[in-house]
């Protein structure tokens, strides 16, 4: 279990990015995490990820306290971040090198075919689209099998359909093994097609606002009413959100520009 | 809705930008015709003035015709003065590029990668590169005489602040979001040097020791031409004196052709490490 308590970030200029976050993550449940941009969704990320270190509070695996990278915990950013000198094997297989190299082939070549992208194997990263490059870096982490994998807005980049063949790939090899998953969205489609449960998170200071256990059967149709119906919930607590916050003028700009991105 | 058709377009897109892609290394590529423009201004202007010449429309003799300069190049070839010259040179460059460029790829190194020994070093070397390198040449040659140490010494230095300042700078620049990415699969520090840091830096690294060994020509003919006994430089003022401008034509082809082809054997060595580069750099 990935468990957060009273977690606080105040960065090196005073920014309060986030405050008291408080979140039990059980095992293999996939959380959907949404809010508008400074919510200090990344910032999350980064703190699990044992990138940066948090002001207060503490993040434990399954009992054991996360300050630097864990080998159980595996990121996707919100770029691809592939290493351009080596190819999309090489590439897949770069956090390897503890494998025996028989078996580390086997790995890639099955993770590779798991992302369709098989025949691509010999290519450099810069001979592929956004989408397949972003598929790479998902590849890259799950060979490593961890056991909580972080997905930092993974495919807001990326067109309406690259995207839903991607949420197709993922879920794909989440079958496999399972893992734990943060998603990091400002998505709300996205959210209720991946997630178990969505958490809205508010900015300034960064706190989650609201938690909607999602409950749809898998495979997810997203013309059924139940999926409908948890889209429209989702959207009402983060339009609930953007309300609650206290106003003044400079709240009234922000809120502005947060619901630029809806 | 349009949901098929438009899925099917997508991965028409994708298949599309793979037709694009360059093709696989080894496959030959059609040759590009346009690249011989460039020689047509030179031809022209050397073929001018060997008509010019030729006709007696000038006497040629202080702009001797093409003719007369490769005549010179291959008596002094046949000779083997020629070579003599050219290996002296070469010599010469090659001690003091090794010479520079490791100081430069050091320090640069260790500029670049701690703060503590870039504010250390850095501002005593940006004011020793402020003094142009031609005013070390007396004290060079007070200290190390007037044979090959000091020469080189010159060239050396000439060599070490573009190497120096290429390294630490391509150090300084490395994306750190790559080197985020060694730190999420826990890379050792070494590793993270190996994996990360050197081939991220190999490309701006090679375009300094090539701008460093494109200096280290431009100070060989200044050692040369202030005192030497054999070398291309020694050719040209040894032209000078004795009134041969055919020599000083010659030696300056020799130093073209040199440098073009020390030039491309650095870049002809490093390509398979930077393999993975966009293929236009072998005609920077
Ligand atoms: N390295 C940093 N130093 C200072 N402030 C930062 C830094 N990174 C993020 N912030 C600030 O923290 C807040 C949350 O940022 P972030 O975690 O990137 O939010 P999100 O990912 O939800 O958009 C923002 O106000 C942002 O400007
Ligand atoms: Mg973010």
């Amino acid at each position: 279990m990935l468990n957060l308590a009273h977690l606080s970030k105040v960065y090196a200029d005073g920014t309060r990015a986030l405050s008291d976050i408080n979140l039990a993550v059980r095992e293999s449940e996939i959380v959907g995490l949404i809010g508008g941009s400074g919510c200090g969704k990344t910032t999350l990320l980064r703190l699990i990820a044992g990138l940066d270190t948090a002001s207060q509070g503490q993040i434990s695996l399954d009992g054991e306290i996360i300050t630097e990278p864990h080998p159980a915990i595996g990121i996707v950013f919100q770029e691809p971040r592939l290493l351009p000198w080596l190819t999309v094997s090489d590439n897949v297989a770069f956090g390897l090198d503890q494998v025996a190299p028989a078996e580390r082939a086997a790995r890639v070549a099955h993770a590779l075919d798991k992302i369709g992208l098989a025949e691509h194997a010999t290519r450099w990263p810069r001979d592929l689209s956004g989408g397949q490059q972003q598929r790479v870096a998902i590849a890259r982490v799950f060979v490593a099998n961890p056991k909580v994998l972080l997905l930092d807005e993974p495919f807001s980049a990326l067109d309406a359909f690259t995207r839903a063949s991607l949420h197709e790939h993922l879920l794909g090899l989440w079958e496999e093994t399972r893992p734990t998953v943060v998603l990091v969205t400002h998505d709300v489609q996205e959210a209720v097609t991946l997630a178990d449960r969505a958490i809205v998170m508010q900015p300034k200071p960064g706190r989650i606002f609201d938690e909607l256990p999602l409950g749809i059967a898998r495979p997810r149709d997203r013309s059924s009413l139940p999926f409908e119906s948890a889209v429209r919930r989702v959207m009402g607590a983060l339009d609930h959100s953007l309300n609650t916050v206290q106003t003044s003028p400079q709240r009234e700009r922000d809120r502005e520009a947060a619901g630029l991105w809806w | 809705m349009t949901g098929k058709a438009e899925r099917q377009a997508w991965s028409s897109v994708e298949e599309a930008a793979a037709l694009a892609a360059p093709p696989p290394a080894g496959k030959q590529r059609p040759f590009e015709w346009r690249v011989l423009l460039g020689f047509l201004l030179p031809v022209i202007v050397a073929l001018a003035w060997e008509a010019a010449v030729h006709f007696g429309f000038a006497q040629g003799r202080l702009v001797p015709p093409p003719s007369r300069i490769f005549a010179t190049l291959s008596a002094l070839a046949a000779t083997g003065e020629l070579w003599t010259h050219v290996s002296a040179t070469l010599w010469r460059v090659l001690v003091g590029f090794v010479l520079g460029a490791s100081a430069g790829i050091v320090l640069g190194a260790l500029s670049g990668s701690s703060e503590t020994t870039r504010r250390l070093l850095d501002p005593t070397l940006q004011a020793l590169r402020a003094i142009p390198s031609i005013a070390w040449v007396p004290l060079f040659i007070l200290w190390l005489g007037i044979f090959e140490a000091s020469k080189v010494a010159l060239i050396a230095i000439g060599v070490f602040f573009p190497v120096y300042l290429g390294i630490t700078g391509a150090i300084l620049s490395v994306d750190r979001k790559l080197v985020e990415v060694g730190r999420v699969f826990r890379l050792s520090r070494l590793k993270m040097a190996r994996r990360i840091l050197l081939p991220a830096v190999l490309p701006e690294a090679l375009i300094a020791l090539r701008s460093g060994l494109g200096l280290g020509f431009m100070f060989v003919v200044a050692a040369e031409i202030m005192g030497a006994s054999e070398g291309l430089g020694y050719l040209l003022v040894d032209g000078q004196q004795m009134g041969r401008p055919d020599h000083i034509l010659a030696a300056i082809i020799a130093f073209a052709i040199l440098g073009k082809l020390a030039d491309s054997l650095l870049v002809g060595a490093t390509k398979p490490l930077v393999r993975w580069q966009d293929t236009a750099r072998g005609t920077l």
